[in-house]
């Protein structure tokens, strides 16, 4: 659908449901990838708000971004439970195997390295997601192989 | 006679590969008569994950952790010569691990399909609304406050007093709100009952909006968790369709709507009022007490905030009773305490335990050690906000006001367990770094407080003018603990604090 057309159908869609903004960001970002800058006049004046205040909840939370990001984005979870059980090493080492830091993309546009904290995996620590999949239990072997994969641009599963 | 095949749908058993084990189960039983491969929600028992069950003549025997390569070994056995193979578990309720337990919240979970409404009400499930629907909005809530039941999110604020101050607050209009942003790392039973229970929590959502008079509720649930958001987006729509939602609820006069939220990776957002201005649209960020949620919530409407668990318990106790809930437990924590074995441990997972049973037969019956097979040095309970404790505590019994007699707190019953290759040091800048990265920024102790904690830990680890900067990281503690707006701030000390006193060493 022409992206304008699409924008258009999402502010229709929230327009009235209360408290509506966050999950109007949300489905934007569901079907753009990322929130366009330029949607957010249009945004601030279909939720009655200013163009700071739209800015300022995009700004505030980490799983919303303004710009695309890589094909597919790991996130490594670098909370206490997976501190314990190795966790550390992996932050590093994806860093290091991917040459990047978290919050970036990879030159060849395939990875987005992200810190996550926390996703309730913490029994089987330490833990890492890509897309809707969780891996848990994961060494360096497993972590290097999940990386050759992304930027093999191989469907995980 | 039909033979059941159960094989979990929950994250953590995902996790760890029992997509790939229910996908060479089906391959192997395709063209067999009288065979259903059920897709049930996690027992909690992580660690024998991929737990395989199966159900023939009415006796259900378990197999786990099972690989890819176990199924055709485990589906060539008969009936009489299973218990010779190495994974063979027995009936999984009769097992050590569980036997130990006293399930009530979590009696249901892993034993179903998680959708299959009927199944929820063949094991009692509605019971507690259909009672509730023809009682006396007043009644509810003195059953709920006889029972003891305390806010399960970490404050363990009495639910009863919280749902009587919003039942008599003047209006209309009020809300009940699920606050599902499990954000402590060690913690993982809200995402696990959501996942294996769902109706239970909308079933306690549903009595909680009957009790207070409110007609719309909220779940707002942590973007980390694609699973739980799938279940529950399925269970509600069940739920409204067989009128458990919606107008006229179990055939009574009382509405309850439903709507499911998703936050937006924001660990501040599990703080109520975050996670209020959240829900109505905005950044996170924490409101000054007073005015209660309970006065001044959701839209500025008197508001019932609880977590997942506390709103799940109060199904069973409208369904059971009040003093059969309060038959457990012991002193001022009643019911059943949920602790989640996590960190480097080698039996991870859900334990429902009556309240008072201690740190260390915890990590020794269940837990089994660490999984690296060093001793464990610190165990931190209670999530990032909570305390690393030593050995010599941990006798403690875990109940509230015993955890916080040790200057420790329960919290969400996050118990992390590190070995002896841990940096107290690291850990404690961890600590006020994870501060500064999720703070909402609204009180300055602790937006400017934990950046600056970050800086003095770090001149503590260089040894420059160490024993200086050790009082002066107390003194920051000091200012965080007193003047924070929120537990964020006010209680990022508590794990730095329990890092300097109990591991002293690490510091220098």
């Amino acid at each position: 659908m022409d992206p304008q057309r699409l924008l258009a159908q999402l502010l229709c869609q929230y327009e009235g449901m209360p408290g509506g903004l966050l999950p109007l960001l949300q489905a934007i970002q569901e079907d753009f990838g990322f929130i366009p800058r330029e949607s957010v006049p249009a945004i601030a004046q279909v939720m009655n708000l200013s163009a700071a205040e739209v800015h300022g909840v995009i700004s505030f939370y980490h799983d919303l971004r303004t710009e695309e990001a890589g094909r597919h984005t790991l996130q490594i979870c670098c909370a206490e439970s997976c501190q314990a059980a190795g966790g550390r090493a992996l932050e590093a080492r994806a860093q290091e195997v991917l040459g990047i830091g978290f919050g970036e993309t990879t030159g060849d546009g395939a990875v987005t390295l992200e810190a996550v904290y926390c996703l309730g995996n913490c029994a089987c620590s330490p833990s890492l997601r890509i897309g809707n999949n969780t891996w848990a239990r994961v060494d360096t072997a497993l972590l290097d192989s999940l990386i050759a994969q992304l930027r093999s641009a191989e469907v995980l599963s | 006679m039909t033979t059941r095949y159960f094989i979990p749908r929950d994250t953590t058993a995902l996790a760890v590969g029992a997509q790939s084990v229910a996908d060479a189960l089906s391959q192997a039983l395709q063209g067999q008569e009288d065979v259903t491969i059920v897709r049930n929600g996690s027992r909690g028992a992580f660690w024998l994950e991929p737990l395989l069950e199966i159900e023939r003549n009415g006796e259900r025997v378990g197999f786990g952790p099972v690989s890819v390569a176990d199924v055709p070994t485990i589906l060539a056995l008969g009936p009489s010569d299973q218990a010779g193979h190495p994974l063979y578990l027995g009936p999984v309720e009769a097992h050590p691990w569980f036997a130990g337990q006293q399930r009530l919240t979590f009696a249901r979970a892993g034993l179903d399909d998680p959708l299959c409404l009927e199944a929820y009400l063949a094991r009692h499930g509605f019971d507690g609304l259909e009672h509730a629907v023809h009682l006396p909005q007043a009644d509810i809530v003195d059953e709920i406050t006889r029972s003891g039941l305390r806010g399960r999110g970490g404050a363990a604020f009495p639910a009863g007093i919280k749902w009587r101050t919003v039942m008599e607050a003047a209006g209309d209009e009020k809300y009940v709100v699920c606050n599902a942003d499990e954000g402590d790392s060690g913690t993982f039973a809200d995402r696990l009952l959501m996942e294996a229970d769902p109706y239970q929590l909308i079933e306690g959502m549903a009595i909680a909006g009957v009790a207070v008079g409110a007609r719309q509720g909220y779940i707002y649930l942590r973007s980390e968790y694609p699973h739980a958001w799938d279940v529950l987006h399925k269970a509600i729509a069940k739920a409204e369709a067989a009128g458990y939602l919606g107008e006229g609820i179990c055939d009574s006069d009382k509405h309850f709507h439903l709507e499911l939220r998703l936050g937006a990776g924001a660990y501040i957002c599990g703080e109520e009022t975050a996670l209020l201005e959240s829900l109505e649209g905005r950044r996170g960020m924490v409101r000054a007490k007073p005015p209660l949620p309970a006065h001044q919530g959701l839209f500025g409407k008197p508001t019932v905030v609880n977590n997942v668990l506390t709103l799940a318990a109060t199904s069973s106790i409208m369904a059971d009773g009040a003093e059969a809930y309060a038959a457990l437990g012991a002193a001022r924590s009643l019911g059943t305490l949920t602790v989640q074995l996590a960190g480097n441990i080698r039996r991870g997972g859900l334990v429902e335990v009556p309240y008072g049973m201690s740190l260390r037969e915890l990590i020794e019956q269940f837990g089994g050690g660490t999984r690296s097979g060093r001793p464990v040095r610190a165990i931190q309970v209670g999530g990032p906000l909570g305390a690393y404790l030593p050995e010599s505590l941990w006798d403690t019994p875990l109940d509230y006001e015993a955890m916080a007699a040790v200057g420790g707190m329960l919290g969400h019953g996050g118990v992390v367990v590190f070995d002896d290759t841990v940096d107290m040091a690291e850990q404690a800048r961890f600590a006020m770094a994870f501060c500064a990265q999720e703070s909402c920024g609204k009180c300055t102790p602790c937006r400017v407080g934990s950046v600056r904690g970050v800086e003095v830990i770090d001149r503590i680890i260089a040894r420059e003018e160490p024993e200086q900067n050790i009082d002066l990281l107390h003194d920051l503690c000091d200012t965080m603990e007193a003047a924070s707006l929120c537990a964020m701030g006010g209680l990022t000390p508590h794990p730095v604090r329990s890092a300097l006193r109990h591991f002293p060493q690490d510091f220098n």
